[in-house]
């Protein structure tokens, strides 16, 4: 299995958008592969005709009757945001303005 | 007289019910506990004594009404893992990204403890996401572990097993993803158990590994821990997970007798899996697991040597399936809707700022891993690998209850308490301390941890694994343990430097764990 080069560390670093500082990416390039390590064993296994495991109970779909019921305030559900304004919560653009 | 913080959960009811103590003194004198030990053990994130107290007020008011049916944990304090929403309160899960988040709702497991009148205390501390084997991961420092300061507690509900084992309550819950209940309560010699997953409703619970985590409870007998899993556990329509099995009433009426619960483990058939036995695993702690089974066949249970030949892969599979989930369930901290929003305005920037310095350092670790495990062109190679090998996991245990086994006897943790600091600069050690817990959660299984004695004076667990849906058969097993064990002089011992817990002179866990690192630099 091929290691994870620098560049590939800032590659999921970005995915995960996580801004990372140089000093931990060096560090995270050095112990993911150590752990990469670990996941080799795997592949010991002959896993052709086994089907994946998701969850471990089983449970169908469960349905319930769809009835209104109380929730949170708009209020409530804005009580926590960093900026809230006119009921919504406010946030940067995300179109640039042309 | 009687100091009220030794009491078990069962003693105190017994006492509210005859009028000989209020729920009010017992709040205070935990409060207090809580207080003056938490300098020594920050085992708490935070301590509510003006809500403690008025709960324990309304729960007299029921006593007093002499409320037909009440549940014996009426008017019984009990301590949460920061990570459960008590509505208006803190909820930060051990992290930087949640300080200042109030929590707008109650947790399912909150409303159903206010409903049998049990006392919320306040908050315990955590690693970060329930992200760790030690506490040492929680971004509001360290906790102690009461048997030796200088060592961890276990995580990653090391706040929730202190509080329990330093008498600050005598009832808490925790979450086990991996074994984050049963290896700290292991290492702090008391009694926790993971149940079947879908057996606590996680609605309101900060969530790590979705598959994976459930809500356990943490208790100084096995009794207690009963009551306390009886009060939460159930089926609650807003975690679909949740299953709708029946909990057994008989939770509350395990034996009281220690020779009635001795006498249940007669013809009990238990399986030792032969590849618990880890390498790496401390000699003597081995010892006190085979003198414990060496017991319970000299208590009737007829043991036999079994195999859970996948148990070398779990490590592996956890740690694919465990970070994938967290990269996906974290990715809702993005300094949006709540939490601190770092940055200077652009969208992009925000997030990196936001979960950059927000998340510490093992959170991100898991992140990367998720993401890497779940993203383009390694999904089938790790992901969807792990769950087929989680199929081959969950298929040994399958077979061995298939056989008849009524449950597998093991150990918790491979070792004792470790020293601060002594797995924090190598991932895959801390990774380790969960080699014989985390397959369970892997399988779905309940499993509990009951001490069965010390091993150079630290505490060590003995963990029993059931089939689905089983935890009245653990119970009653870990109270045959129990009873059996009744009159070990090791079962009176308070933790050894619990007298030091009070002294405002003794420094932090966080100072002790900086001057441990600085010896080891030397």
């Amino acid at each position: 299995m091929p290691g994870l080069s620098r560049s590939d560390v800032e590659h999921v670093a970005h995915l995960a958008r996580l801004g990372l500082t140089a000093e931990e990416l060096g560090l995270l390039e050095g112990q993911l592969n150590h752990i990469l390590d670990q996941y080799t064993k795997l592949a010991e296994l002959d896993t052709d005709a086994i089907a994946p495991t998701a969850q471990t109970i089983e449970l169908e779909n469960i349905l319930r009757e769809d009835i209104v019921t109380p929730s949170l305030t708009v209020e409530e559900a804005l009580g926590n945001a960093p900026a809230a304004a006119g009921g919504y919560i406010v946030s940067p653009p995300i179109l640039s303005g042309e | 007289m009687t100091d009220l913080t030794r009491l078990l959960a069962h003693e105190m009811s017994d006492r509210l019910r005859s009028g000989e103590v209020s729920s009010r003194a017992l709040a205070e004198a935990h409060l207090d506990a809580a207080e003056a030990g938490n300098h020594a053990l920050n085992a708490w994130l935070s301590i509510d004594r003006e809500s403690a107290l008025a709960q324990a007020d309304a729960a007299d008011a029921r006593l007093t009404g002499r409320e037909p049916g009440a549940h014996p944990l009426l008017g019984v304090p009990v301590a949460l893992k920061d990570l459960v929403s008590v509505k208006g309160g803190q909820c930060t899960a051990g992290s930087r990204i949640l300080e200042g988040y109030i929590a707008p709702f109650d947790a399912h497991i909150t409303e159903r403890l206010r409903s049998v009148g049990a006392v919320i205390l306040g908050k315990t501390n955590m690693d970060e996401f329930a992200m760790g084997s030690s506490n040492e991961h929680s971004a509001y420092g360290p906790v102690a572990n009461p048997w030796d300061l200088e060592t961890v507690p276990g995580g990653s509900s090391g706040g929730s097993a202190v509080a329990v084992a330093a008498y600050h309550a005598p009832l808490s819950i925790g979450t086990d993803t991996g074994g984050s209940i049963r290896q700290p309560a292991a290492l702090t010699g008391i009694v926790g158990i993971k149940p079947t997953y879908g057996r606590v409703s996680r609605y309101g619970i900060v969530a790590f590994a979705s598959s994976l985590d459930q809500i356990g409870p943490f208790a100084r007998d096995v009794r207690d821990a009963a009551a306390l899993l009886h009060a939460v556990a159930g089926r609650d329509e807003r975690d679909s997970t949740s299953a709708p099995v029946p909990v057994p009433d008989e939770l509350l009426h395990l034996p009281t007798g220690d020779d009635e619960a001795v006498s249940g483990l007669r013809g009990k058939r238990l399986g030792l899996p032969r590849e618990y036995f880890v390498a790496g695993m401390d000699p003597d702690s081995r010892r006190r697991i085979e003198e414990s089974v060496a017991a319970l066949e000299g208590a009737g249970a007829i043991v036999e040597e079994v195999s859970l030949p996948h148990t070398d892969y779990g490590l592996a599979t956890y740690y694919i399936v465990a970070p994938a989930e967290a990269s996906a369930n974290l990715a809702r901290y993005d300094g949006v809707r709540f939490g601190p929003r770092l940055g200077d305005g652009d969208v992009l920037g925000n997030y990196l700022a936001t979960r950059g310095r927000g998340f510490g350092p093992e959170v991100k670790r898991r992140i990367m891993l998720g993401t890497y495990a779940l993203s383009a062109g390694y999904y089938d190679a790790f992901y969807v690998k792990a769950q087929k090998v989680r199929t081959l996991i969950k298929q040994d245990f399958d077979t061995l209850f298939e056989q008849g086994f009524d449950a597998l006897v093991a150990p918790t943790s491979p070792t004792v308490a470790f020293r601060f600091g002594a797995k924090m600069a190598d991932p895959v050690a801390m990774y380790l301390s969960d080699a014989c817990t985390l397959p369970v959660n892997m399988a779905g299984l309940p499993g509990i941890s009951i001490p069965c004695g010390l091993s150079e004076g630290m505490p060590v667990g003995l963990q029993l694994i059931g089939p689905a849906w089983s935890e009245l058969e653990l119970f009653r097993l870990a109270r045959g343990f129990e009873g059996l064990t009744a009159g070990a002089s090791w079962r009176r011992q308070e933790p050894t430097q619990i007298g030091l817990t009070t002294d405002p002179a003794e420094p932090t866990p966080a100072e002790r764990a900086a001057a441990l690192a600085g010896a080891r630099a030397h």
